[in-house]
């Protein structure tokens, strides 16, 4: 599947304050129990978003002026915990097209750059800023260049980082890595015959066993 | 300067460098299970690709089953499509699966090692971030999300940044009653939860050393938790005992091979190290995990943090966990009352957890107020537990003895909190939601500890009960 080049992200933000946000938190496990992620958009924080008796909260994403937000801005190790890829999925599926925060967890980021959604890094004074503004006038423009690594809003611009690696394969459309990594195939299969326990001591497959522990 | 286990391993795996600047590195074991893998399936599908080498993946079914009435069709009409899509592709694919009726079904990480798939220097993935627990082996184990298992299910290979190497020294030995759950409990307090970006964390000392292979699989496990991807411990004596004789562990002259390979792959002595870090065993206590995070954790006499002595990172993430739990800054962690006790999951499932936790039961009875769960990590630890009469001591304690499975800790099947129910978790993660219900509140502990609990009816020191303790 050929994956399109991206350089610009630009849309409306929305903020969802807070370090160590979890995945817990992101898409609760119990709206995992699906084949596909197809309808996981409107499970985005959904703990968060209402509350026990199905009420609404203030949570940013039912404010109906964040509805038609593309780029997420948070703060802290976002994305921490469960490698789901079922939460950037959600988000995705919500609209989000860039997160922007001061830093992601591994897994997180990994997963957003699977699917397309780049994780963007900037300060804790310059996210605080942008943040403020965005609260101040949800209705602002942001445009992103990845080339660049320039966030522009309105006036203002602020510089973020992308590790080249991921931006080279946002700009090259590249960030679907199941071909790039077929590329390889014949190199694959010599590092795969020379590995120690497949080709002197391949796994035993006759079935016998001892239980758990001695 | 000599080479850690990290960076033979991965030079060992690597296949390319890729445009990106990422490696492309070979993966020898693959583990799927039920939730994340339909949609990599579904993925290939959809670009006729076929999986590359079927004979390294392996599937179980493990966080939908329920671990009480496992008979078909689930009630659950959701996990029953799940299990059945799982049958469906490993049986087009031609991977093998541990069913439930296979006498070998369990929690991926429980049975990864328990089967002897998992060994010392293989790099291994899975869709499930508690995949650093194989690294207690000696492997490279990673934790991926469902667009990376379908890239090593079309590939056997995965695009990988890097990784830095911080090497955790745990020194002294653990005293009776502190566990290996408390040793990671403490370094992710002391590290934080999101200390570990960027790095392997590899384990070792002399406290981690005296561990059985069970008790540093624990670890390894928790690694996540402090926001390092991967963790492990060397090789050593431990590990090949622990190896030997197990399933598809190569036996004979193959084992002897083997040996010769995992010994030679363990760090140099005079490996270079990115970062270290030293921890004291002597020192340390058990610990609760009282927040919404594994590292906002204090030692069972230590009362709970006040606001105005925690750093401005530190104050807003607890003020969040005092907003959710409901504690009260400064008081003592013991003596909290607890609702539900939950031993099992790929931390604490194992069968020497569920002896430690028997141990501390015996003859005795949960308080009346408590419910009290055991769930065995998989089918082969609860056949163990039961040629050793365990379910019936923990019958006659007043707990309930499950099925194998994910059961209580994240909320995929029908063990979940009600309300805002505490529970004495073993399990790995206190996150707001985490065990099920939106205002549920976890205390994570090892598994003596909410033993101890659950007979106390409130968090109380294990140490008071018994002198016993890990090897």
């Amino acid at each position: 599947m050929s994956t399109a080049k991206m350089r610009e992200i630009s849309g409306r933000a929305v903020v969802v304050r807070g370090n160590d946000i979890d995945t817990d938190r992101i898409i609760p496990a119990r709206y995992m129990k699906e084949l596909t992620f197809d309808s996981l958009g409107q499970y985005s924080f959904y703990d968060q978003r209402f509350d026990a008796s199905g009420k609404s909260t203030d949570h940013p994403f039912n404010d109906p002026r964040y509805r038609d937000a593309s780029i997420l801005l948070v703060n802290k190790n976002f994305g921490c915990g469960s490698s789901r890829e079922h939460a950037p999925q959600a988000l995705m599926r919500w609209g989000i097209r860039a997160v922007l925060g001061e830093s992601f967890a591994e897994i997180f980021a990994g997963n957003c750059s699977a699917i397309g959604v780049p994780t963007l890094t900037v300060g804790p004074e310059q996210i605080e800023q942008l943040m403020k503004r965005v609260e101040a006038e949800p209705a602002a423009q942001l445009h992103i260049d990845l080339e660049s690594r320039i966030l522009q809003a309105g006036d203002s611009s602020l510089s973020f980082s992308l590790p080249e690696s991921q931006a080279q394969l946002f700009l090259e459309g590249a960030w679907d890595t199941t071909n790039t990594l077929l590329e390889g195939l014949k190199e694959i299969q010599a590092t795969a015959v020379h590995l120690p326990y497949v080709k002197e001591f391949p796994y035993d497959r006759s079935g016998g066993n001892r239980s758990a522990e001695p | 300067m000599g080479k850690n286990l990290l960076r033979k391993v991965w030079d060992l795996h690597k296949v390319r460098t890729l445009p990106s600047g990422q490696d492309q590195l070979c993966i020898g074991l693959h583990l799927i299970h039920e939730v994340t893998s339909p949609q990599a399936f579904a993925m290939l599908a959809e670009r006729n690709l076929k999986v590359l080498h079927p004979e390294r993946t392996f599937a179980t079914v493990d966080h939908i089953v329920p671990t009480d009435d496992q008979n078909r069709p689930f009630k659950d009409d959701l996990a029953e499509q799940m299990i059945q899509a799982l049958e469906a592709n490993t049986a087009e694919h031609g991977i093998e699966f541990f069913g439930l009726d296979s006498g070998l079904q369990g929690i991926v990480h429980i049975i990864g090692p328990e089967l002897g798939l998992s060994q010392p220097g293989m790099t291994i993935a899975c869709g499930d971030s508690h995949t650093s627990t194989h690294g207690a082996l000696g492997a490279i184990a990673i934790g991926v999300g469902t667009s990376q298992v379908r890239d090593v299910l079309a590939t056997q290979t995965l695009a990988l940044n890097p990784l830095k190497v911080r090497r955790i020294e745990v020194g002294g030995r653990l005293p009776p009653g502190v566990y290996s759950k408390d040793i990671i409990l403490r370094i992710i307090a002391e590290l934080g939860v999101k200390g570990g970006l960027g790095y392997a964390y590899e384990y070792g000392g002399t406290a981690i050393e005296a561990l059985s292979m069970e008790a540093r699989l624990t670890i390894c496990n928790m690694s996540i938790e402090g926001g390092a991807r991967v963790g492990y411990i060397n090789p050593d004596q431990v590990t090949f005992d622990y190896l030997e004789g197990r399933r598809f562990v190569p036996k004979g002259g193959d084992f002897e091979k083997a040996l010769r390979y995992w010994k030679q792959i363990a760090s140099d002595a005079e490996a270079e190290y990115d970062d270290r870090f030293q921890l004291d065993a002597d020192a340390l206590e058990p610990m609760i995990a009282w927040g919404i995070n594994p590292g906002q954790a204090v030692g069972v006499d230590q009362r709970l943090p006040v606001l105005k002595d925690l750093k401005p990172g530190e104050r807003e993430a607890a003020e969040m966990a005092y907003d959710h739990t409901h504690f009260q800054p400064g008081q003592p962690i013991k003596g909290q009352r607890i609702d539900v006790v939950f031993i099992g999951s790929c931390t604490n499932g194992r069968i020497s957890d569920l002896r430690e936790a028997a141990r501390q039961v015996r003859g005795q009875k949960a308080a009346s107020h408590v419910k009290a769960l055991v769930v065995p990590g998989s089918q082969e630890v609860a056949e163990q537990a039961a040629a050793e009469g365990l379910p019936e001591v923990f019958r006659e304690a007043g707990f309930q003895w499950r099925k194998a499975g994910c059961s209580m800790c994240l909320g995929m099947n029908p063990d979940v909190l009600v309300g805002d129910q505490v529970c004495a978790s073993s399990s790995n993660r206190n996150f707001i939601g985490r065990q099920g219900s939106p205002k549920g509140r976890t205390l994570l502990m090892s598994p003596a500890m909410v033993a101890a609990a659950a007979l106390a009816g409130e968090v109380t020191d294990v140490r008071r009960f018994s002198q016993g303790g890990e090897a």
